[in-house]
């Protein structure tokens, strides 16, 4: 049997994930889902009714959470103004939180960490900027130690740094 | 306004700086002032930053936000993702005084304070209702005679009970857009219309083979209703698109709408930036 952890639905509802409660399982957003057609994971229906119901372990699934694109067509059918893709990432911040996260967003994370961007710079793109009379860096805070040293300081005080190390 | 706080994001300056090179020179050819956004930070992204934590999301966000605000600036992105998350962030801190009380904490530590009175734009959007077609049409000097699939990404107009932009599956802006300088958008009376790219919400960086799913589908449909080429308004789509279409039998030049007002204003080919796209750019 599935495990009602009525304590989740709280926790969802902190992480801005209410609106779970809305869903009277149409199955709309399953029908116009992209993902759902191209992944045997994925039905945001389903993930909509675990939530509601408290079935952490069903919601929290890894696999078909991380399947979104967030491409917002659920939210634009939902007959029941579900907001499915905040319910989605209310979902994976509780996960992240418990430290669990791919090694390929890790990746992303440190990137934001150690740069401020999601990716890095390299030798042709700085030739190109170059030529095109850029400079080589962008003015953001990849050019600019204070400016980095500031958005370090959020990043710590929101324990992101600690988060995804 | 025709003065903008110019938000760059990460994959147009550091992927595709044509796309940030050829908005520059549209924007100035258009009449409308860039003021780069000196030390900005990722903006940051929706689909992943927002995904592992919202908190640290909202407040990056809002020390974006903060930033274009001192200068007293609306800003102006170049991508549907920074749009997507800068809105979202500007929207939910107006909304909520609670949340943005929360932020004012964070962004006391670094001397900055928001008060929740930056509006984002996205430069599609600017194009349409701030310039508006009849002087983007005196603008061209070299009309792009192409068969164009306009493509418009999810977070441009979605959700669209938030952007109030343009109905999302029906659209028309960026069709008029692109036929304003000379194109003919080729999906505008299509039946079938693209889906996302596949590449949002971390799908791209942990299951690439699904997102190239995504992109197929599209490819096809574009294929279907002659295309010669696509335009986009996202570098993260354009991204897709570009390195998506290697061994994929397709090879569609993939050009984000600021490159092709580029070519049709007359800019030089080698401001463009094409040297830095996978999939060859012939023009």
């Amino acid at each position: 049997m599935k495990k009602i952890e009525s304590e989740f639905i709280e926790e969802l509802a902190a992480n801005g994930g209410s609106s779970a409660t809305l869903c009277f399982q149409c199955g709309t957003c399953t029908l116009k889902c992209p993902s759902a057609k191209f992944t045997a994971a994925w039905r945001p229906a389903h993930l909509m009714r675990a939530a509601q119901l408290g079935l952490k372990d069903m919601a929290l699934q890894a696999d078909a959470l991380w399947q979104c694109t967030t491409c917002y067509t659920c939210v634009e059918w939902c007959p029941c103004n579900v907001q499915v893709v905040d319910v989605i990432t209310a979902l994976r911040n509780i996960v992240v939180a418990n430290g669990e996260l791919y090694e390929n967003h890790r990746k992303v994370a440190q990137n934001l960490v150690e740069l401020g961007h999601t990716i890095d710079n390299n030798d042709k793109i700085k030739s190109i900027r170059k030529e095109l009379g850029l400079p080589e860096n962008p003015q953001t805070v990849m050019d600019d130690a204070a400016a980095k040293a500031d958005f370090d300081k959020v990043l710590n005080r929101t324990e992101f740094t600690k988060l995804v190390k | 306004m025709t003065k903008y706080a110019f938000f760059l994001g990460c994959i147009a300056p550091l992927r595709y700086p044509g796309i940030e090179k050829s908005t520059r020179e549209v924007f100035k050819t258009l009449g409308v002032e860039l003021v780069d956004m000196q030390g900005a930070n990722c903006c940051p992204a929706p689909g992943v930053i927002k995904s592992f934590s919202k908190a640290t999301w909202l407040a990056a966000a809002a020390r974006n936000l903060a930033l274009a605000e001192k200068e007293g600036l609306d800003i102006v992105t170049i991508c549907n993702g920074c749009y997507g998350s800068l809105f979202d962030a500007a929207h939910e801190l107006h909304e909520n005084k609670e949340m943005l009380e929360d932020v004012n904490k964070v962004l006391a530590e670094i001397g900055l304070e928001y008060s929740g009175g930056t509006k984002v734009r996205h430069f599609a959007e600017i194009l349409y209702n701030e310039v508006g077609i009849e002087k983007i049409k005196g603008a061209v000097k070299k009309p792009a005679e192409y068969n164009v699939a306009a493509f418009y990404g999810c977070h441009f107009l979605k959700p669209s009970k938030l952007k109030q932009l343009d109905d999302p599956e029906n659209p028309k802006i960026i069709d008029e857009l692109i036929e304003a300088v000379g194109a003919k958008s080729v999906l505008r009376k299509q039946k079938a219309k693209p889906i996302c790219c596949g590449a949002g919400g971390g799908l791209r960086s942990q299951f690439g083979d699904a997102a190239l799913k995504f992109t197929k589908t599209n490819l096809e449909i574009m294929k279907n209703a002659n295309a010669e080429m696509i335009v986009d308004v996202c570098p993260f789509c354009h991204l897709q698109f570009d390195s998506g279409q290697k061994d994929s039998g397709y090879a569609f030049p993939v050009l984000h709408l600021s490159q092709l007002y580029g070519i049709a204003m007359g800019m030089d080919v080698k401001n463009l930036g094409i040297n830095a796209h996978i999939t060859p750019v012939k023009i």
